[in-house]
């Protein structure tokens, strides 16, 4: 090749490239690539599969409410935060132009890491953890309240629990999982219930216990011991299932078993796994608005998607995973762009107001979370997770002490 | 300080649940007393056991104590044919080949898991799971009760065997002294196919018993591959009684451990006894010097 050949040729690569960047974005400005990132197998599995249904209908329902066009792009991470942060990775090798998930706080916190690295936003449906919006981040993004706020409004409602049933419990031992977001929610706990004087009961045993816990037969002999007045759980699916059990092996009967914000007791695993076992167990969580609009549309696609299930044993999961891709979806509606920092830049300016779960429009702060989201209190009444509290929000009323359990 | 009742009940759950502990160990102990081989797929092999008993559960509402029966007799075959078939081979090659062999053999067990029940937890859910008897202040367990009576029969089983028939006491004497054995004309590579089965049985019949106690998933097998091995290095490598009583010290300590100090200290706690028995006493506490 001769120096003008080269010259030319090496001109026309230039502008080649030049200009293929404008080709991207218009190619990819057609359809919004989401990296869905959720555990659906390993011990988060089932939430991770409930959370995965409310990705499974958001293209078809985004594309009636945004037109819209969405393709999927899911990874299970396996309940493994060194797997979420290669399929993180993976997913942004592979096109995904927003990564959306991953329910927990410390494959979150992984995740948080490739994004921000990547310069790829992440919508975090659902994680607690507070410091993973506390880093500065440019690209992470959360619609979920933060541990402190889940504490906060859990303990809340269990005051209003006491109120609306006229009890007055004196003593509480505490059990959590020992992972990121159970010692988030410690934290958050011993922090605030010093300063609420209106709950009447003090901790009077703290046990920790691994959440991939095969067996918790010492954790449940040592808070039965404790012989308080009722168990504070913090817990997940598989090992609330396991506790729930030894509880009843051990023959221990406090009045209640109340989470103030945590999975595990309203999924429709634990339903199915215990049966009458599961009955009256309370969790104060973020929870789903079933009179908004948006909710019966999702509930109608849910069907459509689940003909066997049920929305109210998924509307905590699909409700705030279905919502995270609908940020992403608003987002690059109003950039009209895939590109990351407009992406980015889009997301932060968000504001939905018709949206599906409890509380304040989707607004980010400076620092990417959403504030003003609601919880609710929800007891398994009837074997269907049922809202108690807020009255205004109430389906029925609380039971509070439990009844004791009876073999059926 | 806990009360007396509360270290009591939780003694007996750790005594109950290190005996299962202590005939899935039998095996390994076994295997190696005699072969001289050590089963490095041994968890995994019982992790098999826990999913076939789930199976049996699933398809025919089989009770994991009768489908012990049935699963003991396939896991004699495998063992005896794996043995027969690929470890038999090896018995003269250096340690690091046995080693590798069983180790591929254990990953090769682990991922074909993943891939025919996936990663998550299964269980069984028998009527009486959730029943327990009241003992003056002890409150005892009817599942694990159950495991650790089926896993003092099978232990007792095997010990009989050894000591009482014939085929037993073959065995023996191939542990004892290899050469002299073949002098006397028995078929060693047909009694170490034969002790390599016995092994896997204790194995199927201690992972039937354990689903009662905790949910199965793939990864458990190297975990429970090294449990049985710091149990058998406690009580003594190749010594039978010596791999119960570990298996029972094991149980008590990680239970205690539980109770006394956190929970999550539970395993720390089983590995500083090793520790404290290979400083002390490296044979093992039931074993022989060499």
């Amino acid at each position: 090749m001769q120096r003008r050949q080269f010259n030319t040729a090496l001109a026309a690569a230039s502008a080649a490239a030049a200009i293929s960047p404008f080709n991207i974005v218009r190619a990819q400005a057609q359809k919004l690539k989401v990296g869905v990132i959720l555990p659906r197998s390993g011990y988060l599995g089932f939430i991770g599969q409930s959370c995965q249904k409310g990705a499974d209908l958001a293209p078809e329902v985004i594309k009636e409410m945004l037109g819209v066009d969405i393709e999927l792009m899911n990874a299970d991470f396996e309940s493994n935060v060194d797997t979420a942060r290669t399929r993180a990775e993976r997913l942004i090798q592979e096109g995904a132009n927003v990564l959306v998930g991953p329910f927990d706080s410390g494959a979150a916190a992984a995740i948080a890491q490739v994004a921000e690295q990547r310069g790829v936003p992440l919508v975090i449906n659902i994680a607690a953890a507070p410091q993973i919006t506390e880093q500065g981040y440019k690209f992470v993004f959360r619609n979920f309240q933060t541990a402190g706020d889940i504490v906060r409004n859990g303990l809340d409602l269990i005051g209003e629990l006491f109120q609306a049933t006229s009890t007055v419990p004196r003593t509480a031992v505490y059990m959590h999982v020992n992972d990121t977001f159970g010692q988030a929610m410690t934290k958050g706990i011993n922090a605030m219930l010093p300063s609420r004087t209106q709950l009447p009961f003090k901790i009077v045993e703290q046990i920790g216990y691994d959440p991939a816990a095969k067996d918790l037969t010492v954790e449940v002999s040592k808070a039965k011991a404790a012989n308080a007045d009722f168990l504070l759980l913090v817990c997940r699916l598989n090992d609330a299932i396991i506790l729930r059990r030894e509880m009843v092996k051990q023959r221990w009967q406090p009045m209640g078993i109340i989470s103030p914000g945590s999975p595990g007791m309203y999924e429709e695993q634990y339903f199915k796994t215990l049966g009458k076992l599961s009955e009256h167990s309370i969790s104060n969580v973020p929870w789903y608005n079933p009179k908004a609009k948006l909710t019966q549309v999702v509930e109608k696609a849910f069907k459509k998607h689940n003909p066997k299930d049920n929305l109210v044993f998924h509307g905590l999961n699909a409700g705030f995973t279905f919502e995270a891709i609908l940020i992403a979806a608003d987002a690059f509606k109003r950039a009209k762009s895939t590109d990351p920092k407009t992406l980015a830049d889009a997301i932060r300016q968000t504001n939905i107001s018709e949206k599906m779960t409890l509380g304040a429009p989707i607004k980010f702060n400076a620092k990417g979370q959403v504030e003003g989201i609601g919880s609710a209190c929800v007891q398994n009444l009837n074997l269907l997770p049922t809202v108690v509290l807020p009255q205004e929000a109430a389906t029925a009323k609380p039971v509070f002490p439990v009844p004791g359990y009876k073999k059926t | 300080m806990p009360a007396l009742d509360l270290v009591a009940n939780v003694v007996v759950s750790g005594i109950l649940t290190g005996l299962v502990y202590g005939l899935m160990a039998l095996g390994l102990s076994v295997i190696f007393g005699v072969v001289r081989v050590v089963n490095f797929a041994h968890g995994e092999m019982m992790t098999i056991a826990m999913y076939a008993a789930t199976a049996l559960f699933i398809a025919l509402k089989l009770d994991p104590f009768v489908a012990m029966l049935p699963i003991a007799a396939a896991f004699f075959v495998f063992g005896y044919a794996l043995q027969t078939a690929l470890i038999n081979p090896f018995i003269t090659r250096p340690e690091h080949s046995q080693f590798m062999l069983l180790v591929a053999v254990a990953i090769i067990l682990v991922n074909a898991m993943l891939m025919i029940f996936g990663p998550d937890a299964r269980n069984v859910q028998v009527d009486y799971q959730l029943e327990s008897y009241e003992l003056g202040p002890l409150l005892l367990d009817k599942g694990r009760l159950l495991a650790a009576a089926a896993a003092v029969i099978a232990a007792a089983g095997l010990f009989a065997f050894f000591r009482y028939t014939l085929t037993g006491k073959a065995i023996r004497a191939c542990a004892d002294n290899y050469l002299g054995a073949r002098v006397v004309g028995l078929n060693v590579k047909h009694l170490y196919a034969l002790t390599f089965g016995l092994g896997a049985v204790c194995v199927a019949i201690a992972g039937c018993a354990m689903v009662l106690l905790v949910d199965v998933t793939p990864p458990l097998g190297p975990a429970y591959t090294l449990l049985a091995f710091v149990i058998v290095i406690v009580g003594g490598l190749g010594s039978m009684g010596g791999a119960l009583l570990g298996g029972v010290l094991i149980g008590v300590s990680e239970a205690l451990a539980g109770l006394f100090i956190a929970p999550s200290a539970k395993s720390m706690f089983s590995f500083g006894l090793l520790i404290l028995v290979l400083l002390l006493r490296p044979q093992g506490l039931l074993g022989r010097r060499a």
